[in-house]
């Protein structure tokens, strides 16, 4: 008997031991995720120093790497694709949330919650043969037309280029924003809009004044979480930003990413330098990706407590 | 007071109706993308689409059998890694973690969920790719598992919280181990809800494109072994459209087609499950 029960926790610690074990790998990952790039961009990042973030000619050819037109592209066509997306997703998430008859919102929901299983590759697809041509004979001659004279939309109608990225990791973005907003939404008390309705608020301001405040932690969570993943896009940017790493006020004029970068020019990578130059500007890539998600995770966890904390009263 | 009355009625109607207009405004893009992957992709659709070969650039005809098949085969290597080291994982996230490491681990887990999938597909190609000389099936295999284990293993944990500690108290009082009760109490009513998330995290790297193309790169051939270079949907689709030529567009629409139906085909299928498994509690 004694035997047994002795067999019974070896198995229990052997057991707990192997599932431990798979968890580890987890740790083991991000470790050589880690070593492997900061090793490979070792060498760029000694000959460059800081002028490898600052210096603004990304040029194989003659092996000078700044990694500027990188990031401002990276940056430039998330933040149009979040300023595109953020007031739509929040625009739909309280529809689902708040208005919608019932009959519709699960139907709803479930068609956005398409647009997030559509593969990266096809939006890019899309974006190549539907988007740019539309954008290059209708959108742009027109904003060219009536407001050419701001910056922004100067230059000729090429169609790719960084709206076209824009629009497009906008469209990506925009499930994620809103199922995530969504489910914040759903999880402020009733009690909060009933006690701004009995005060004799319309339902917008009851959704303005108290719903949304109540959910703020979530929502801004959800919103990086969305900023995150335009970061990190690769293929719909690549084949639809025009790849030529220049930085530029006009959204017309073509760019490109950290993300589009790597893909474009891994595989033909000249020598030592350029492949060390990619590794750093993936290692960099790492970090803003790491930041802006712990951000987010931070703000998602914040709110899931303070919910909690209610429902448990 | 009245116009007051009057100008917040109008303010709430007209912001409630800017959110029916943003919800009308995203479906313009989902029908858009569906209907030209439809329209576009079905001509390109015949017998020989699934049954051959990619012809040689110029020539006429030809089909992207291999590039299915070398996606199934992907994704089933990715699968055979990842979902039982994702599920282990999670039962160790839900069972045993505590403390410190299990805080490391589900954090670890939420960052590798972040990393931008061409990361994972230059890193798997200095580890795996130099190592081996050759790009694989086997690397593309685990660029893909690293990108889909994170997915199972949080599900995974999600899913043996839902399960009631009753159910496991019940069966620690009738003298079973731990590791008995995981296997044969826990894991079994909490089955039908793993099957779900590894179906979605499948559908998820099906599609994916970037890992791919620094380790399975792409291949004009049938799949050979796991140590040969493979060709995908995914990666087809992104060298052909970027081609000058007609045919190959065409080409590159039908794939898309089938890769649409293939992954959606399982999301749905993985939601369905999921809501009948939950409707039937």
């Amino acid at each position: 008997m004694v035997g047994k029960a002795g067999r019974g926790k070896i198995k229990d610690t052997l057991f707990a031991g192997i599932s431990g074990l798979a968890a580890l790998s987890i740790v083991f990952i991000i470790i050589v995720m880690l070593y492997e790039l900061i090793e490979g961009a070792g060498p760029a990042l000694a000959r460059f120093g800081w002028d490898f973030l600052t210096g603004t000619r990304w040029d194989p050819v003659h092996e000078k790497f700044g990694a500027w037109p990188l990031i401002y592209g990276t940056l430039v066509s998330s933040f149009i694709a979040l300023c595109l997306a953020v007031p739509l997703s929040l625009g739909i998430a309280i529809y689902l949330a708040e208005l919608a008859p019932s009959w519709l919102r699960d139907p709803l929901a479930f068609l956005v919650e398409l647009l997030a299983a559509i593969p990266s590759v096809v939006y890019g697809l899309w974006g190549l043969f539907v988007l740019v041509p539309w954008l290059r004979t209708s959108v742009q001659p027109f904003l060219g037309n009536t407001l050419g004279f701001l910056p922004l939309f100067q230059g000729p109608p090429l169609g790719m280029g960084m709206l076209a990225a824009g629009l497009v990791l906008a469209i990506m973005i925009l499930p994620i924003i809103t199922s995530l907003s969504r489910e914040v939404l759903l999880a402020v008390p009733l009690s909060q809009r009933e006690a701004m309705l009995a005060l004799g608020a319309t339902r917008w301001e009851a959704i303005r004044m108290a719903v949304l405040p109540y959910g703020r932690s979530g929502i801004i969570g959800a919103i990086i979480l969305g900023l995150g993943r335009a970061l990190g896009e690769t293929m719909a940017v690549t084949m639809v930003i025009g790849n030529r790493p220049q930085v530029s006020p006009s959204l017309f004029h073509p760019g490109q990413t950290i993300a589009s970068v790597i893909a474009n020019e891994f595989t033909e990578g000249f020598n030592e330098l350029h492949l060390s130059a990619l590794l750093a500007s993936a290692l960099l890539l790492f970090v803003i990706t790491l930041l802006v998600n712990v951000l987010a995770r931070l703000l998602v966890w914040r709110m899931n407590k303070v919910t909690q904390g209610v429902s448990r009263e | 007071m009245v116009a007051r009355k009057v100008k917040r009625k109008l303010w709430n109607r007209f912001m409630l109706t800017l959110t029916v207009v943003a919800t009308a405004v995203a479906l313009v893009p989902l029908g858009s993308i569906l209907y030209y992957v439809a329209v576009r992709g079905l001509p390109a659709l015949n017998l020989d689409f699934f049954t051959k070969l990619p012809a040689a650039v110029g020539e006429p005809g030809g089909g992207l059998a291999n590039a299915i098949l070398g996606t199934i085969i992907l994704v089933l290597l990715a699968g055979a890694m990842a979902v039982p080291l994702g599920i282990l994982t999670g039962i160790y996230l839900a069972e045993f973690g505590r403390g410190r490491l299990a805080w490391t681990v589900r954090f670890l887990c939420d960052v590798l969920t972040g990393v931008p999938s061409i990361i994972v597909g230059i890193v798997v190609y200095s580890t795996v790719v130099l190592t081996m000389k050759r790009f694989s099936a086997l690397a593309g295999g685990i660029a893909l598992a690293v990108i889909m284990l994170p997915m199972v293993a949080r599900t995974t944990e999600e899913i043996l919280r839902l399960v009631p500690q009753s159910l496991r108290e019940a069966s620690l009082a009738l003298g079973a181990t731990r590791a008995r009760t995981v296997r044969s109490v826990v894991l079994r009513s909490a089955m039908g809800g793993i099957i779900t998330g590894v179906m979605l995290a499948t559908a998820r790297i099906a599609g994916e494109t970037a890992p791919l193309l620094f380790t399975a790169l792409n291949s004009r051939y049938w799949p050979g072994g796991l140590t040969d270079h493979i060709a995908s949907l995914p990666v087809y689709i992104f060298t052909y459209s970027t081609t000058p030529y007609e045919e190959l567009h065409r080409l590159a629409w039908g794939a898309a087609l089938v890769l649409v139906v293939m992954v959606l085909a399982t999301s749905i299928a993985a939601r369905m499950a999921a809501r009948r498994l939950n409707g039937g509690r």
